[in-house]
């Protein structure tokens, strides 16, 4: 490890990475390596999760071929110096913000969504002209063996690798000194990976999770409920089994609404995954036994297992947990107090849908807030009073899509961005420069301070020009 | 005099411990719950005063400085009370403008919806301070933290106490305590303070608090503000107006705190050939501007305490460097005085150039080509700024590329520091993330990506189950491609 480290410092330090050409290289290889490769890519997705090439090319390889796609149209543009505006004091100074490379970056992927999530900072990285190491979760062996073999063949080898490994092997990587960790995954790994940097003074960006919510008003017609439900179920159960740290958590209704929610979440179940979900091709499974007894362990509590009004079914050898529905289990039980990550999902109801705003406040910050409203003061009030990573009205999860938009998190659900531009700026230092010249000079500013000096600053950090001919002509008291 | 200041506070029988930060904490945090930081009414009133209070306080806060730093009261008004001033005017004239959401494009993939990002205030955050320029570095981060409408708490540093004092006085008096706070205090109380849990953390320090602090940020998953130092280089090229050049290294460095400052100039490169004109010219204006006994000058700033005159006297009289002297090294000892001091050719493992100076020692390194001096500042750590003098444009174009640092200034020393269209802040060991103007409010800020849609335009694609049809179609979405998808909807390719 210590000799691929040097080795990408020394990379770096050739100052070869920071060229547009370079990046836009790399970036063509990261294309063609995904479009070379998906059906390996469709084979280890499969065998680790379960996914279904369908759900593995919208939620990961679609998503890193629109991401990698965004960055080498824009990059020239990205990597580019903007000017800024001097106030007319300064003239003939000009400023100016050049983004520079940090330098050697870490990358802590997660299981999840194996392939995007550590693609998709990767992309930002390069983007930026740094040399990165990436460090694949090893609970998706098959994607993180795949990104360590297929990743030499296609990008520089020499400015990007990868290391494969457990606990141990984080923990010996974070012992060095790193310009960034990007890192994706769970509160309590954050919070180790944020006091390893800290010794370093190493900027960090963490991607948590949280118990995202999702208010569903009571909408007056029922097609638009049909399609909110729709919504909900392709969002809950598509992407990865609602194994997705954006993932709809808990349902939040009026008590009025509840009966016919359930019995229309239940007739799309089965539109889309069949009488026996089990078996059908559409759902992914649960990543191993660790996250299975997880679950299996939210559901055992009395009070929640009476609480289940749909599905709730294991198949422990094929890892598979039936779409469940949970109607207003006990709010202190773990399944309302951990983040869920699985295919269980509990409705809350409420006696008024205006309540969810005190209810959601009540609880850590999410990463994300979904809102199926048509009431604007609703829709206010979601905005302005609480906070969240993301709020989407009427819709999950697709703010993740949108490359014009920050993703991250805030307080428990983490903190910094990326996507789109944001990648870019997340993996940059914005170096402020101000260029002057030897003239004019202006006197004032140097010492031995006397009455005069001291008017004419005042007068400048006023950017009182006016004032400042009348002082230098002598006419100002 | 750090010990002095904690045991004065525990004299006055007002312990701060855990316990108390923790009611503080949860009292600002039940405010900040009302909602009334987030009005932009509140914001600007507070904002205006902040600057109803530096203005009226102008004479107390120049005596304050004056006290703990002998700062001449120049200095006071143009960095300090000057700088607040504009941070406020520019804060109350923009504020409108960066509270309100951006708009931004959605793509052809989530079509039809419109997008923006909102910026929300984080909640409560701490802001810690440090003493060189214990106003500016106290208010300018508040500022912000109050723009972008958070509830906040500042610890100022115990090492300037009647700026500390004066602070806890006045924020009390203009402010709404029961969403701003001062904290005064040493290492137990700021102890008291990182064990809590706030929304940021605002750090103006050296790297070694740094890194305590965002240790104890890393326990709630606080972001971080580092504001940190290291060694400012200036690169002098030969082709220079060098007595414009000379001034405004003076101004950076010796005009500037007495070199007590986190962008001062910490060391010159130059050529060989060069460097005897330089000091020459240096020694010159430095008489100008402080006559022939510097000690007497009312125009320099003193060194704040014992312990920091003790540093610097130990930096002076390392044998590798005590005959480089070339020019000052007075000091008095009872008053914590020090000279303007020029060393010449000092080596480079000697204990001034490994360490961050903070003081009014200017050391200069001598190379065979000006180019050489890039290898000399990218071996070490990132700096928080670095300077070019130079007429050469290829050579300012290679500087600023190679040289890597929080803020480049071309001609000129630590003026980006006054231009709040630029954003302040160190990369590396000089400090993470940024502030003034705009940026600060941004730094205390949480930028909310909000997406509206309509419950028309329902794709059947997205949902299960999947087809080979639906993977067709959704490569065309994706790829954005128009063709693709008109060929994928009637089942042609």
């Amino acid at each position: 490890m210590e000799a691929t480290l040097a080795e990408v410092k020394e990379t770096f330090k050739s100052g070869k990475t920071r060229s547009v050409a370079w990046r836009k290289k790399q970036l063509r290889a990261l294309i063609e390596l995904i479009q070379e490769n998906e059906d390996k890519l469709f084979k280890a997705l499969n065998d680790d999760l379960g996914k279904h090439p369908t759900e593995a090319y919208r939620d990961e390889i679609g998503v890193v071929l629109k991401s990698t796609d965004y960055a080498l149209s824009n990059v020239e543009k990205w990597a580019a110096p903007k000017k800024s505006p001097v106030p007319l004091f300064f003239f003939p100074a000009k400023g100016e913000l050049l983004p520079e490379p940090l330098g050697v970056i870490l990358i802590f992927s997660c299981w999840n969504f194996p392939i995007s999530l550590a693609l998709d900072p990767l992309i930002g990285a390069i983007s930026a002209g740094n040399t990165v190491v990436l460090k694949p979760s090893d609970q998706a062996p098959a994607c993180s063996s795949f990104l360590a073999n297929t990743i030499p063949l296609y990008l520089d080898s020499k400015a990007i690798k990868v290391i494969e490994g457990g606990a141990e092997i984080c923990e010996r990587i974070l012992q060095h000194k790193w310009e960034k960790i990007f890192f994706t995954g769970s509160q309590q790994i954050g919070r180790i990976v944020m006091s390893a940097a800290a010794k370093h003074l190493t900027p960090v960006t963490l991607e948590l999770g949280g118990k995202c919510p999702t208010i569903l008003d009571s909408l007056s017609s029922p097609s638009d409920l049909k399609v909110a439900v729709k919504r909900i179920v392709g969002s809950k159960w598509g992407p990865c089994s609602g194994q997705a740290c954006i993932a709809i958590d808990y349902l939040l209704v009026e008590e009025k609404l509840a009966p016919t929610l359930i019995e229309l979440l239940k007739k799309i179940i089965k539109t889309f995954y069949g009488e026996i979900p089990k078996e059908s091709k559409s759902i992914a499974r649960i990543v191993n036994r660790n996250h299975f007894e997880r679950l299996k362990n939210l559901l055992k509590d009395p009070l929640v297992a009476a609480s289940i009004v749909h599905g709730g079914s294991l198949d422990e050898d094929n890892l598979i947990i039936e779409p469940t529905i949970l109607l207003d289990p006990p709010l202190d039980a773990a399944i309302m107090t951990e983040e869920i990550f699985g295919p269980l999902l509990p409705i809350i109801t409420l006696r008024n849908i205006q309540e969810s705003v005190e209810f959601i406040n009540s609880r850590p910050k999410p990463l994300a807030i979904y809102a199926f409203t048509k009431n604007e003061t609703l829709k206010r009030r979601i905005l302005s009073e609480t906070s969240s990573g993301s709020v989407t009205f009427n819709d999950v999860m697709i703010q993740y899509l949108c490359d014009t938009l920050p993703f991250g998190g805030v307080d428990q659900s983490g903190f910094g961005k990326y996507h789109g531009k944001y990648s870019f700026d997340t993996f940059s230092h914005e170096k402020a420069i101000m260029q002057g010249s030897f003239f004019p000079e202006i006197e004032p500013r140097y010492p031995p301070w006397d009455e005069f000096k001291m008017k004419f600053i005042r007068l400048a950090y006023r950017l009182d020009y006016f004032g400042l001919v009348l002082l230098l002509l002598g006419l100002k008291r | 005099m750090a010990l002095e200041v904690e045991k004065e506070v525990k004299k006055s029988n007002e312990v701060f411990d855990s316990k108390a930060a923790s009611s503080l904490v949860n009292e600002l945090r039940q405010s900040f719950a009302s909602g009334k930081t987030r009005s932009y009414k509140w914001r600007v009133s507070q904002l205006k005063s902040v600057a109803k209070l530096v203005n009226d306080g102008e004479r107390d806060i120049v005596d304050a400085l004056r006290s703990d730093l002998s700062k001449p009261e120049f200095e006071s008004v143009v960095y300090e009370v000057s700088m607040l001033k504009n941070s406020c005017k520019v804060a109350l004239k923009e504020l409108k403008r960066w509270m309100s959401p951006e708009k931004v494009k959605t793509s052809l993939t989530t079509f039809p919806s419109s997008a923006e990002i909102v910026s929300e205030p984080l909640g409560v955050v701490l802001v810690i301070s440090a003493w060189n320029y214990p106003f500016l570095l106290s208010l300018d981060p508040v500022i912000g933290a109050i723009a972008a409408g958070n509830a906040v708490v500042l610890k100022p540093s115990e090492v300037a106490p009647a700026t500390s004092s004066l602070l806890a006085k006045l924020l009390k008096e203009y402010l709404d305590s029961s969403c701003v706070r001062v904290v005064e205090g040493a290492v137990s109380e700021t102890t008291a303070l990182l064990e809590q849990k706030w929304d940021k953390i605002c750090y103006t320090g050296n790297g070694r608090v740094g890194r305590i602090v965002m240790q104890a940020a890393a326990k709630h998953l606080t972001p971080v503000l580092l504001e940190l130092g290291g060694k400012s280089p200036v690169v002098v090229d030969s082709d220079v107006n060098l007595k414009v050049a000379t001034r405004r290294i003076i101004a950076g460095k010796w005009a500037c705190n007495n070199g007590q400052a986190c962008i001062s100039p910490d060391y010159i490169i130059t050529t060989k050939e060069f460097a005897p004109k330089l000091v020459d010219v240096l020694k010159e204006e430095l008489e100008k501007f402080y006559g022939k006994n510097p000690l007497e000058s009312k125009d320099l700033s003193r060194i704040v305490n014992s312990n920091h005159f003790a540093r610097l006297s130990k930096l002076l009289d390392d044998e590798k460097v005590s005959c480089k002297v070339v020019h000052g090294g007075e000091r008095n000892e009872t008053d914590l005085l020090i000279a303007p001091t020029l060393l010449l050719d000092v080596p480079r493992d000697s204990l001034i150039m490994n360490e961050e100076i903070f003081g009014p020692l200017l050391p200069i390194i001598t190379v065979d080509k000006v180019e050489e001096s890039f290898d000399i500042i990218c071996s070490g750590s990132k700096p928080l700024a670095a300077y070019l003098f130079t007429s050469n444009e290829k050579l300012k174009k290679q500087f600023v590329m190679t040289v890597s640092a929080g803020g480049v200034v071309i001609n000129d020393t630590t003026i980006h520091l006054a231009v709040h269209t630029l954003p302040f802040g160190g990369v590396g060991e000089s400090g993470m993330g940024s502030y003034h103007g705009k940026f600060s409010f941004d730094a205390f800020s949480h930028k909310k990506a909000v997406v509206y849609r309509s419950f028309v335009g329902d794709a059947a694609i997205r949902y299960p189950p999947y087809t080979k049809g639906k993977l067709r179609l959704l490569k065309a979405l994706i790829g954005g491609s128009i063709l693709g998808i008109i060929r994928a909807l009637f089942g042609w390719s």
